[in-house]
């Protein structure tokens, strides 16, 4: 708790802001690329404190909001099984596929359960040896390691009634895709700490120097946020693309090796769709040829559903920070978390959820 | 010459077994077992005059003044959890419940829902808690139910609680009578009793200290009342947290609230639980805290008052009723930003990372 405080300190977030504004001389647009940053910039209102030259836009790296429609509607179908103990994380319980979301699948009798760990859908596939345990493995480099460790916990113990739906997407190749948009506005990159803190940060220098943009690993609470908001400007300022890490508590050059090790033995990289953008290549992780055994939607053949994404929402283009969410017309009206639309609605990490959540625009 | 009929005088039908070690259908079907049930377990607990009559209802003397009414039915899992357990909440909850509108609370009725196979010794364990909890609020159980429904039809035991008090004539407590200027209190820490749950529910197997706030708060409200009788409003912030109660306050009386973000309370395990689960500790769920609107000039007499009653020592001004924005709530944030407080969409869920 103490790290916490000081990281929420509101004389040290001042003395951050009165140097950025000291620091910035024109505007300047900085993504963040992790949807935890995005909650913590609305959470504390850092955006209505910054200059009015920085403009932040919000990035795709909230792992429920990019999973792609296609994944939740076959995570429906299997959770619906009647041998199926379906296990999640909780915020992608409410995540609506198509028609459904795991929330309806449980009230009409699936056996659907929130999991915080991994290991604990092992343990349940270890207690019920009749049934099938499946676990909706999502998420960016972050959660990726403790996916792969149930993989290895179940191979090691010989549990064969256990596997994962894999949908694991990866930050670089996103933001390699927003650069080489042709409608790209992000002039500097907060990089997401966590995703640092497993695989380090030298796939970044490639991107910094491939585009010429400044790239700053940066942490979460708003002492931290403002750092790498201030070492982008001063990057931008000088003219200086440079990747400089600020997240200096939590990542190291090389990431978490043991981590990097353990994803690698059970993932392979592979094309991946992600909702609201489309399918990027090499943008994702998925279950190795060998583990083919711990692939559900091999196990349960439910390969054969294709969903296309509805054209409804803006949801891609907020995600590329091309536009914000109060751009769209159904934003706060047919659009809400009541009702999402689209993608950065469902997620308390999503940027139109978290726009609904704390904002602003409409404070009479 | 013998008397060739058998001889009957000795025989009964084989009794059934009355030492359970678990709830039996039986147990609700009305006869024997049931009333060996209610008469064991259940009563020696909530003996009060008006129950003991064992009459359909119960007949009572009620002081002059209006009557308030409120029921609320609990369900939690699990049943047991550091800090309380599902009976003190059911008793306090309808206390506070009735509590909350100046009323002295007289009396509750208890309604059990036990399924097939509860082992007794919860039982028992629950009916004990309702009474220490009952004794400590003043309070006395009157008329109650008990059904018992086949396994897998309830979980574990569905506890309903009506309460009655009386209103002294005079008070006239509403979220509807709110203006500008008036201050928000908030009588503890937040969130204690929503964590407390979570962190042993199934699933999220992480150990901590935390613990339910679950009181009464009919003794606070008192002393809040004797120092200020004009209190405009009093809620306990229970399922949606305060976040929940602060938006019906602005809704219903149609101004503004703003709070000071610094001056929320939240004991420091309990902040970390919520920081590692990614929940907001506004929207959590409390069982023995109360947030009152108080015209500004008795604001610091109430404040004094709560803070010197063993279930108001950590009170604070959280926030103020404004003009600004009718029906929204919002948070100044330790940084200075201003920003929304909203209603919740529904339960609050774990993020992933």
């Amino acid at each position: 708790m103490k790290h916490l405080s000081e990281y929420r300190d509101a004389g040290l977030a001042k003395a951050l802001l009165a140097k950025i504004a000291r620091t910035v001389t024109r505007p300047w647009v900085i993504m963040e690329i992790c949807g935890g940053q995005t909650h913590s910039i609305m959470r504390h209102g850092l955006d209505q404190l910054l200059p009015p030259e920085i403009t932040l836009v919000h990035g795709p790296g909230c792992p429920v909001c990019v999973t792609p429609l296609e994944t939740i509607d076959r995570a429906l179908v299997i959770a619906e099984r009647p041998e199926v103990i379906f296990t999640s994380f909780g915020d992608m319980l409410r995540v609506p596929g198509s028609r459904d979301d795991l929330f309806r699948v449980k009230s009409r009798g699936g056996d659907v359960r929130m999991v915080y760990s991994p290991l604990e859908a092992v343990k349940l596939a270890r207690e019920n040896p009749d049934r099938e345990v499946v676990f909706l493995a999502v998420g960016f480099e972050t959660t990726a390691p403790g996916n792969a460790m149930a993989v290895k916990a179940a191979q090691r113990e010989g549990l064969t009634n256990f596997s994962e739906i894999v949908s694991h997407v990866l930050v670089p190749p996103a933001m390699d895709a927003i650069l080489s948009s042709p409608t790209n506005r992000v002039q500097g990159f907060l990089a997401a700490g966590h995703v640092c803190a497993i695989m380090g940060w030298s796939d970044y220098e490639r991107l910094a120097d491939k585009y010429q943009v400044p790239i700053v690993p940066t942490g979460f609470e708003p002492v931290d946020i403002l750092e790498g908001i201030l070492k982008t400007v001063q990057l931008l300022e000088n003219g200086d693309p440079s990747v400089v890490n600020t997240y200096l508590r939590a990542v190291a050059k090389d990431g978490n090796p043991n981590a990097r090790k353990v994803t690698d033995e059970v993932y392979t990289v592979c094309d991946r769709k992600w909702r609201g953008i489309g399918t990027l290549p090499g943008s994702g992780w998925r279950l190795r040829d060998e583990l083919a055994a711990f692939d559900a939607e091999q196990k349960f053949q439910v390969n054969e559903i294709v969903t296309e994404e509805p054209e409804v929402c803006i949801a891609g283009e907020i995600l590329q920070g091309l536009k914000k969410p109060h751009d769209c017309p159904a934003f706060g009206t047919e659009c809400t978390p009541m009702n999402p639309l689209g993608a950065t609605m469902v997620s308390s990490e999503g940027a139109c959820a978290a726009y609904h959540k704390y904002n602003r625009g409409d404070l009479t | 010459m013998s008397d060739p009929r058998p001889d009957f005088s000795d025989m009964s039908c084989p009794l059934p077994i009355l030492d359970h070690d678990t709830i039996q259908l039986a147990h609700g079907a009305g006869g024997r077992l049931s009333a060996d049930l209610i008469d064991k377990l259940i009563l020696p607990r909530f003996s009060s005059y008006e129950l003991d009559q064992l009459e359909d209802q119960a007949v009572l003397d009620l002081p002059a003044g209006k009557l308030a009414f409120s029921t609320d039915t609990f369900v939690v899992s699990p049943l047991f959890f550091p800090g309380g357990d599902i009976g003190d909440l059911a008793i306090n909850g309808t206390v506070n419940d009735v509590a909350m509108s100046g009323a002295e609370v007289i009396a509750l009725s208890v309604g059990l829902v036990l399924e097939e196979g509860l082992p007794m010794a919860d039982l028992h364990r629950i009916l004990c808690s309702m009474e220490t909890a009952a004794r400590t609020a003043g309070v006395r159980i009157v008329t109650g139910d008990t059904k018992v429904v086949g396994r897998g039809s309830c979980d574990g035991i569905f506890i309903n609680t009506s309460g009655v008090g009386v209103v002294p004539t005079g008070l006239n407590l509403s979220a509807a009578s709110l203006k500008p200027g008036d201050r928000i209190l908030l009588s503890g820490t937040l969130a204690d009793h929503g964590m407390a749950v979570m962190t042993v529910r199934e699933g999220l197997s992480f150990r901590s200290t935390v613990s339910s706030d679950t009181a009464a708060l009919n003794g606070l409200i008192r002393r809040m009342l004797d120092v200020c009788p004009e209190i405009r409003t009093l809620r306990d912030p229970t399922r949606g947290g305060a976040a929940t109660t602060l938006n019906e306050f602005a809704a219903a009386s149609q101004v503004g609230i703003k709070l000071d973000g610094d001056s929320l309370p939240v004991r420091p395990d309990v902040m970390g639980a919520c920081e590692i689960l990614g929940i907001d500790p506004l929207y959590v769920a409390n069982e023995g805290k109360l947030i009152a609107g108080v015209p500004a000039e008795a604001a610091e007499a109430v404040l004094a008052a709560m803070k010197d009653h063993p279930l108001g020592k950590e009170a604070v001004v959280m926030g103020e009723v404004v003009s600004d924005h009718p029906g929204r709530v919002t948070l100044r944030t330790g940084l200075g930003a201003e920003r929304i407080v909203d209603m919740p969409v529904g339960e609050q869920l774990p993020r992933i990372c």
